[in-house]
């Protein structure tokens, strides 16, 4: 029987592969799609693979940075990055989270400067990556249920 | 060792080394501090003292300890008459505060709020209290009573009693003495236990703290007993409130299971954990404690300025 995929391959772009099952939705929020690009963009969720489920992200005619891809790492510390060059994976890397994160989560203790109406971004010291711990830099407090504060 | 011009907002931006440094010095400070010899060295400097929460012994200590140094005082102990209750955010204070000062103090309701007024402020901020956060100036006082009154803070039991759970100056405590080699004890009611967090980072740094709810037991052969309040709405019921403070009020009775030279401190306010006859028993270090906050401060606020003796 043929293989078929369940959302085509695409001529250029960026492939976010290996997404933690039902995570797929937050990582779009993390990379501002669709705010940040008008390109098409594909989702799979829930996706059969050899190693279980996943979710898979596909953005055309776009090579996304992969700094700014490396933070989705918060929430799915296992996905690859591929970008495509003319339907051939050109570049692959593990998504690695970067030391600092910065405007991508909010800290969950209500009473953290950061969290008054002050003109600052909510930073955290990423302290583990895999699981992903993160430490607020403004009062140290570690937040439990990452996926849940992603603004 | 350079603190010019240097932030104190937690302690645990110091290492052990410039702990050691703040502790020697503030010892030289004393007779500055109790006001039997003066030397102007901050003369001409202004400090801002912005206590957006009551406080009574830290601001005090802070515009003695700026007093005694030749320095002058500006700022307020209520922000109610100010720009916040108006609406002005913490950073644009701050801004104002810093063209008008040498240095910031601050104590505020909200945790990272002295974080945050570092970020906004050019000269050094020193950091008061924030809300449930950290108060690294209580913590360095607290060390130089231990190092004071016990001459080395190494090879002491400690007992830390109270409220672990919510208490500011308990957590910041049991960080610092884990950098010396000490025995911990953490003595709370089941409901106030010390953080998880806490007790990992005292493991990291080599030291495995005791937990136990018996204070009888934990005061025998202790050298310390650091004893914090614990707060009425920290419980459901009045009747719950009571039944723990009354387990855990030191009185002349209970030390007398303890050794002659067990020092007996806590940040203060007290309410009833300490019976009163306990002021006048050699065990009672509390109020020297309280005393110790002005050469402490004098030693930070010096070496920041860049005015030292």
């Amino acid at each position: 029987m043929k293989k078929e995929l369940k959302i085509p391959r695409i001529k250029d772009g960026t492939v976010i592969d290996h997404i933690t099952p039902g995570n797929a939705v937050k990582v779009l929020r993390i990379l501002r799609i669709p705010r940040s690009t008008s390109s098409v963009v594909s989702v799979a969720i829930n996706v059969k693979s050899h190693l279980g489920k996943k979710d898979i992200v596909k953005v055309e005619n776009r090579e996304l940075d992969p700094h700014e891809v490396d933070k989705i790492a918060l929430i799915a510390p296992k996905a690859t990055i591929n970008i495509i060059r003319d339907y051939e994976v050109a570049e692959k890397h593990r998504v690695r989270l970067p030391d600092e994160i910065t405007g991508i989560v909010t800290c969950s203790n209500p009473t953290c400067v950061s969290n008054a109406n002050e003109p600052v971004k909510s930073r955290f010291r990423v302290i583990n990556s895999d699981p992903p711990r993160i430490k607020c830099y403004y009062c140290e407090r570690e937040p439990e249920d990452i996926s849940e504060r992603i603004i | 060792m350079e603190f010019r011009e240097k932030d104190i907002i937690s302690i645990k931006d110091f290492s052990k080394g410039e702990i050691n440094y703040i502790l020697n010095y503030s010892k030289k400070m004393i007779p500055y501090a109790k006001g039997e010899k003066f030397k102007g060295i901050l003369k001409g400097k202004v400090l801002s003292s912005l206590f957006f929460e009551p406080s009574t012994r830290t601001r005090l200590s802070f515009e003695s300890a700026m007093n005694r140094l030749g320095g002058k005082v500006i700022g307020f102990s209520d922000p109610s008459g100010t720009s916040q209750k108006k609406g002005e955010s913490l950073a644009d204070t701050i801004r104002m505060a810093d063209s008008y000062s040498d240095a910031i103090v601050i104590r505020h309701p909200h945790e990272g709020a002295a974080r945050l007024a570092a970020e906004f402020a050019e000269v050094p901020v020193l950091n008061a209290g924030d809300g449930a956060g950290r108060h690294p100036t209580q913590c360095l006082l607290d060390l130089f009573t231990i190092l004071s009154e016990k001459k080395r803070i190494e090879k002491n039991k400690v007992v830390l009693l109270g409220d672990l759970k919510y208490g500011r100056t308990v957590h910041s405590l049991a960080y610092a003495l884990s950098l010396y080699s000490i025995d911990l004890v953490f003595v709370s009611p089941a409901s106030l236990k010390m953080p998880k967090e806490v007790i990992d980072e005292c493991k990291e740094l080599g030291v495995e703290p005791t937990q136990t709810s018996n204070l009888e037991k934990a005061i025998q052969d202790a050298d310390v007993l650091y004893v914090t309040r614990i707060q009425r709405e920290r419980f459901p019921d009045a009747e719950e409130y009571n039944r723990v403070v009354g387990t855990y009020k030191i009185d002349n009775d209970l030390l007398e299971n303890g050794k002659k030279n067990l020092i007996i401190m806590h940040p203060l306010p007290r309410v009833t954990e300490i019976d009163p006859e306990v002021d006048k028993t050699p065990h009672a270090i509390y109020f020297k404690q309280a005393f110790n906050g002005v050469p402490v401060r004098m030693a930070l606020l010096s070496l920041v300025l860049g005015g030292e003796l």
